[in-house]
């Protein structure tokens, strides 16, 4: 068997569906029904999910750390007000698509910026980029509507059939449907020979670039790509709750981005699932026991996990799924940890 | 003509201000190679700690600026041998986790103990309103402010060149391996530095409480300046990041006199510019540490 038939074969048995993964979307789904009283807050995790597995894109597939990825979000927040705003494109699915695309074409356009330099360049580039945004958002405040933010917004039916409701049930599958899709689209890119590519520059950018991967292009349409993922979140903000605020571009939610990948590790795509699920928690958690001051405990949070190890810990979140099916599948465990961590 | 030399010289005092904010990050970031982002904290517990010590119980504000610098400081010191250490060795990310954390729990901290609207310190009437100089108006604050910042940076200068403190951290940062086997103990080093960066961090809040303004969100919102100014002037000697403060100050108060609408946009965009150009900032190492 020679080297890369073996690689392959790896490579497909690692991207064939498991029933571990059957399970989680199960259970996503089943709680849909479970909990119709909670559909406002499901929704925000779904939304939530959807970002941060556009940032496990690039921070876990292709390595470049971002601490401005809302910039993305900000801006398909913003483009899919104005279209349902002023009657542009009035069928959400479609404006949905559309907002994506415009925070593609700056994604595009920003990462010529970002695949220069090291992590701290990019660090830097990126958190400019949003702060940018964010000023030039307030600063055009007649387009945007400047500190209050864009109200009004009314949703038309989603495919001209389903109207929004007020318990956000609508809302809730609309979401969960994007998120499926886009997660299916996603898995199938990590598990592509490009995505394998991606890996191969995040481990080692000489290497990868003396087996002839093109590492900058390939970094370029991951960026883009994850930049459209982010567009996607951000409209489904808008149109599921109906407002587009300045605080789309806040610094503070580029950094809880990170957290929730951090609870949630990277790498894996269930990453940003699983952590926006356990973030979002901790959150109720923290603003009832001190509703002003939750960010302390955020805070506190990031700081624990940082110094335990987010190794360590990733392990552990995945401890108790894997034995589950260990016990019951009776082979080993199918969530692997990746092997290397940036 | 006079409004230009005014915004001049209140450009300079901004920028002289950001220097000593930003000159422990310069150290930190640029030197030590750790990704601070919970710098603005330091400086934020220095302003509360003068503010609490004026207003409250009634300190005169130049006996509160010192103590200012020596709590910063303390609390430098503190973190530095309890949790920063561990970290020195992590990946960017590890310690930007980390010090956004940090940078959140100061934040609800300081709102949790003196609220969250924006604080004043009780300046004496010596340094209140301004004089005029040849036709040019001087605010008597700024004034001050010019003096204590620059003695402060020829000092910093004349430490770092001349004593054997200084050329001990030049050796440490040139190759720390090489310096640790010539005696010198690192760690120690890098602690007493880091701490007297904190310190004048601690000093530069106390002061910038009057211009900057002085609440909670203080580390979030001026996080981005001291970044500016440690990649922009890069970290091979101090000239770098001062001259880095003063073109940000200059630009940023000209920028908000002369076209007040497009704001912070002119930092930002003057930011990325420079990084993409020169990466390793415009006064920097041309190699890659």
């Amino acid at each position: 068997m020679s080297a890369s038939s073996d690689v392959g074969h790896h490579a497909q048995r690692q991207a064939r569906w498991h029933y571990g993964e059957v399970a989680f979307w199960l259970i996503v789904l089943a709680c849909g029904f479970a909990f119709p009283t909670r559909y406002l807050i499901m929704t925000d995790i779904l939304r939530l999910a959807l970002f941060a597995m556009s940032l496990d894109l690039i921070l876990g597939y292709a390595g470049i750390v971002s601490l401005g990825h809302a910039a993305f979000f900000g801006v398909g927040a913003y483009a899919a007000g104005l279209l349902a705003l002023h009657g542009i494109v009035n069928e959400p699915v479609l404006a949905l698509i559309v907002a994506g695309l415009a925070a593609m074409v700056l994604g595009f356009a920003t990462s010529f910026l970002v695949i220069r330099g090291v992590d701290l360049t990019r660090l830097m580039v990126t958190l400019g980029i949003a702060l940018l945004l964010e000023a030039l958002a307030e600063r055009f405040s007649n387009i945007t509507g400047g500190t209050d933010g864009l109200q009004g917004i009314e949703m038309q039916p989603i495919l001209g059939a389903i109207p929004f409701d007020m318990f956000g049930k609508a809302g809730f599958f609309y979401s969960l449907s994007v998120l499926f899709l886009l997660f299916l689209f996603a898995r199938r890119v990590v598990h592509s020979p490009f995505g394998l590519s991606l890996r191969a520059i995040k481990n080692n950018p000489l290497r990868a670039a003396a087996i002839g991967i093109p590492v900058n292009r390939r970094l370029i349409a991951i960026y883009t790509l994850a930049a459209f993922y982010a567009g996607v979140a951000g409209a489904l903000f808008t149109q599921t709750t109906a407002i587009a605020s300045l605080d789309v571009f806040a610094f503070e939610r580029s950094a809880d981005l990170m957290l929730v990948l951090v609870i949630g590790g990277t790498g894996y795509l269930y990453g940003g699932l699983i952590g926006a699920v356990i973030f979002r928690m901790l959150q109720e958690v923290f603003s009832t026991i001190t509703p002003q001051y939750w960010q302390f405990w955020i805070g506190l949070v990031l700081v624990v996990i940082v110094l335990v190890g987010r190794q360590r810990l990733h392990r552990w979140v995945l401890y108790v799924p894997n034995l589950v099916i260990k016990q019951i599948a009776g082979r080993k465990a199918v969530v692997a940890v990746p092997e290397s961590e940036t | 003509m006079t409004s230009i030399l005014t915004n001049l010289f209140d450009g300079v005092a901004y920028g002289m201000l950001l220097f000593v904010l930003a000159c422990g990050l310069a150290v930190t970031l640029g030197l030590m190679n750790f990704v601070n982002l919970a710098h603005g904290a330091f400086a934020m517990a220095g302003g509360y700690v003068c503010m609490v010590l004026v207003n409250r119980m009634g300190w005169p504000f130049f006996a509160a600026l010192p103590l200012a610098f020596v709590s910063s400081a303390a609390i430098g010191i503190v973190l530095e041998r309890t949790l920063y250490r561990h970290l020195y060795a992590r990946s960017h990310l590890d310690q930007v986790l980390f010090t956004i954390g940090l940078t959140f729990m100061s934040v609800a901290a300081v709102d949790y103990i003196q609220g969250s609207s924006r604080v004043f310190i009780n300046l004496p009437a010596a340094l209140q309103g301004q004089f005029d100089l040849f036709g040019v108006g001087i605010g008597r604050y700024r004034l001050m402010i010019i003096v204590i910042c620059g003695l402060l940076t020829i000092a910093l200068q004349m430490v770092l060149a001349k004593t054997r403190f200084g050329s001990r951290l030049r050796a440490a940062v040139d190759d720390p391996r090489a310096a640790s086997g010539l005696g010198i103990n690192v760690p120690q080093v890098f602690a007493f530095t880091f701490a007297f960066g904190c310190g004048l961090a601690g000093l530069g809040g106390a002061l910038s409480a009057e211009i900057l303004g002085l609440d909670p969100y203080f580390p979030l919102k001026f996080m981005i300046y001291f970044l500016i100014v440690v990649t922009v002037g890069g970290s091979s000697s101090i000239t770098g990041p001062f001259l880095a403060s003063l073109l940000l100050g200059i630009g940023d108060v000209a920028g908000k006199y002369y076209v007040p609408k497009m704001g912070p946009f002119v930092i930002y965009t003057m930011m990325i510019v420079i990084l993409i150009w020169r990466p390793n900032g415009l006064f920097g190492r041309t190699a890659a540490r």
